[in-house]
């Protein structure tokens, strides 16, 4: 061998990479990858498709825009609207999915944690357009009354200013329904959190002489903090988003926001604004809505991006492993 | 030891009849009694014309602020406390109950009007007031969701295999997080992605049975990918290992040996996915609207879907409305009854075919 030449690789460095691989194995791995690689590529699709289709709402004039008053003022309000309706909802559903997960996992008889888990996921089964007919024709009359009360005696708080509605289509109704739908999602994260709660610090706690709702504020509440927060987040994006249920329920007429919670003149949210106006609409009339569309995709994208986030951090640290 | 022998005097000490060792406690039935008097109460306003709403939040506030005080005197403040806060956990899980519980009667009381042979059998085309059916929308419904569910099984079931069987590094974390934020993209979005993607091809106003399934298979693969990779990573290595020693190729064992054994879990979550976008009525409106015929071809034109098909019977109904609202519930309780044979379905498969675990 001549000095200089490099030495032809020896057995040992094919042997760290494994047998040659065979065709079969290539082109299953490579489609696996494709699959993959395929999904980020969707959801880069997404964002440039609707980015193409909201262009020319983007440099239309002012005049070409439904209102008259330009893209940015015709969004606006339905971007306050949607954030109004799932604020409100979040506010209702947090605590009460606090609660329920608590009940599963901490109070209900152990035998029955799993059945009762199952039956508040079957409130996520139900399609949404269900929803908004059961919000339409059940929920709604029922809060006439008591939004008709909470005008007269509340009416100097800005929420329930009023004249209030004689139909109950009002933005409480609405997102009393978006409250019930996304109880199911945040339930779940949250209970899932509980169940890990370590249990030698409930069993310290138990040993403290801790009551049951001491053991579980000082071991089971800490512990499921950020899933919590993560949970909430998640239900969040998910009333942003919902449409069905708020464009059946909510009565729109209104072009201005308002803080008023019980009035019939109401700002669409930007979901039910497309179901409501897209099949009719023709021209820059659609590239506005999907301009909308594609707010509403970056406000949820921006939540849940966060969520998943909080809620990550806590698998990497909760020292539950 | 001196100091031991200091006694206190009796002085210093309450005497010992003073200092209860055991706290007091409840008698056992108080709380079911207490619970039982507050319902009896609740049922009696009911009686007297009150509004079961009312009834039933006085029952439970009154159940509660009882138990407080009784369990305030005689056990203190610390039982009291988490007497209360059960109260206030229990009340919370019923009161979820009573949406779905809600839902479901009212859907089944007003979807029963029109369960008859047309309604199965017939389609909308020239049907002005009673009559007509829903048989273009089921078809449509299915047709739509079955092509959704041929694209997104397969790319979600490989993604699950990379991410489980080859994904290292950034990719595979990449892939994972965006499937979980892909998890949240609000349905309509989709909808508008699918309309998008397929106006730059077919001009504006587009509307075909496949772009529904394309905006439904959007909000599918996530939820393929997340299920099927939770069973994936519940198939012991050593079955794997086992096969390596046996110089199978990793192909071969994927498809012989993971997938098999995680096949129950994947079918279950399969199920539950088109469970989970039959229902789905945003995406449907945008991408595919509806029309009164039949249509059975995904390539050409508006379908019907039974969701659709419900919100618009519903948002606009003929002269005298009623027919209309009738066929809105009806088709509204097909559906529903179609997503829980769904949830059922993945119950049972997961239950009856799950590998046995215990030796």
């Amino acid at each position: 061998m001549r000095k200089g030449q490099t030495v032809p690789p020896t057995s040992e460095r094919t042997r760290t990479r494994g047998a040659p691989l065979s065709l079969g194995d290539r082109l299953f791995a490579g489609s696996a990858t494709g699959a993959g690689v395929l999904i980020l590529l969707v959801l880069a699709g997404v964002a440039a498709f609707l980015v193409a289709e909201a262009w020319p709402a983007l440099t239309a004039s002012e005049d070409e825009i439904p209102g008259g008053e330009g893209l940015v003022l015709y969004i606006w309000p339905l971007l306050l609207g949607t954030l109004l309706s799932a604020t409100l909802a979040l506010l209702m559903a947090a605590p009460l999915a606090v609660a329920i997960a608590l009940f599963v996992t901490h109070y209900a008889p152990r035998r029955l944690a799993a059945p009762l888990g199952y039956i508040i996921d079957l409130l996520a089964a139900v399609p949404s357009i269900i929803y908004g007919l059961w919000g339409f024709s059940v929920l709604a009359p029922q809060t006439v009354s008591p939004s008709g009360w909470l005008a007269e005696n509340l009416g100097w708080i800005p929420f329930f200013a009023g004249p209030a509605s004689s139909t109950g289509r009002t933005m409480l109704t609405a997102a009393i329904v978006l409250a019930v739908m996304i109880l199911p999602i945040i339930t779940a994260v949250i209970r899932e959190a509980f169940l890990q709660t370590p249990r030698l610090h409930e069993e310290a706690s138990w040993a403290l002489g801790a009551t049951r709702w001491e053991m579980i504020r000082l071991s089971v509440l800490p512990f499921g903090r950020s899933s919590m927060i993560g949970g909430s987040m998640l239900g969040l994006g998910r009333a942003l988003g919902e449409t069905m249920a708020v464009a059946i329920v909510l009565s729109v007429s209104a072009d201005a926001f308002s803080f008023n919670l019980i009035s019939s003149s109401n700002v669409a949210t930007i979901a039910a604004n497309i179901a409501l106006k897209f099949p009719e609409s023709s021209g820059v009339a659609v590239n506005v809505l999907i301009a909308s569309g594609l707010v509403l995709f970056v406000v949820t994208l921006l939540v849940n991006m966060g969520a998943r986030a909080v809620i990550n951090r806590r698998r990497e640290f909760s020292g539950a492993n | 030891m001196t100091s031991l022998t200091k006694t206190p005097t009796p002085q210093d000490l309450p005497a010992v009849s003073d200092v209860p060792l055991t706290h007091g406690s409840l008698p056992r039935r108080a709380a079911p009694l207490t619970l039982l008097g507050s319902v009896l109460a609740g049922l009696l306003l009911f009686v007297l014309d009150w509004s079961p709403a009312w009834c039933a939040l006085l029952a439970a506030a009154g159940y509660t602020l009882t138990v407080y005080l009784w369990s305030r005197r005689v056990e203190g403040s610390r039982k009291a406390t988490d007497r209360v806060v059960t109260a206030i956990v229990t009340s919370a899980f019923l009161l979820a109950l009573l949406p779905l519980v809600s839902v479901l009667i009212t859907v089944v009381g007003k979807g029963l009007a029109r369960f008859d042979a047309t309604f199965f059998t017939n389609s909308m085309r020239g049907v002005v007031g009673e009559g007509g059916g829903v048989h273009h929308a089921i078809m449509g419904t299915l047709i739509i969701t079955g092509l959704a569910a041929l694209i997104s099984v397969p790319v979600g079931i490989l993604t699950a295999i990379y991410l489980v069987e080859y994904g290292r590094g950034r990719l595979a974390r990449y892939i994972t997080f965006f499937v979980d934020v892909m998890t949240g993209i609000p349905s309509i979005v989709a909808g508008l992605f699918a309309y998008a993607l397929f106006e730059l091809f077919y001009g504006p106003g587009v509307r075909m049975g496949i772009m529904g399934a394309v905006a439904l298979s959007v909000l599918m693969i996530p939820i393929v990918v997340r299920a099927t990779e939770e069973m994936l990573k519940l198939v012991p290595n050593e079955l794997r290992e086992a096969a390596f020693a046996l110089a199978v190729p990793k192909w071969l064992t994927i498809l012989k040996v993971v997938l098999p054994t995680a096949l129950a879990g994947i079918a279950t979550g399969v199920t539950l996915a088109i469970a989970r976008v039959i229902g789905e009525t945003a995406p449907l409106l945008i991408a595919v609207g509806i029309t009164t015929g039949d249509n059975f071809d995904p390539f050409d034109g508006r379908m019907a879907t039974l969701s659709v098909f419900s919100y618009y019977e519903y948002v606009s109904p003929g002269v005298p409305p009623e027919p209309s609202l009738d066929r809105a519930w009806s088709a509204a309780f097909l559906l529903i009854i179609i997503v829980m044979a769904l949830n059922l379905v993945a119950r049972l498969v997961s239950r009856l075919f799950a590998p046995k675990t215990r030796a």
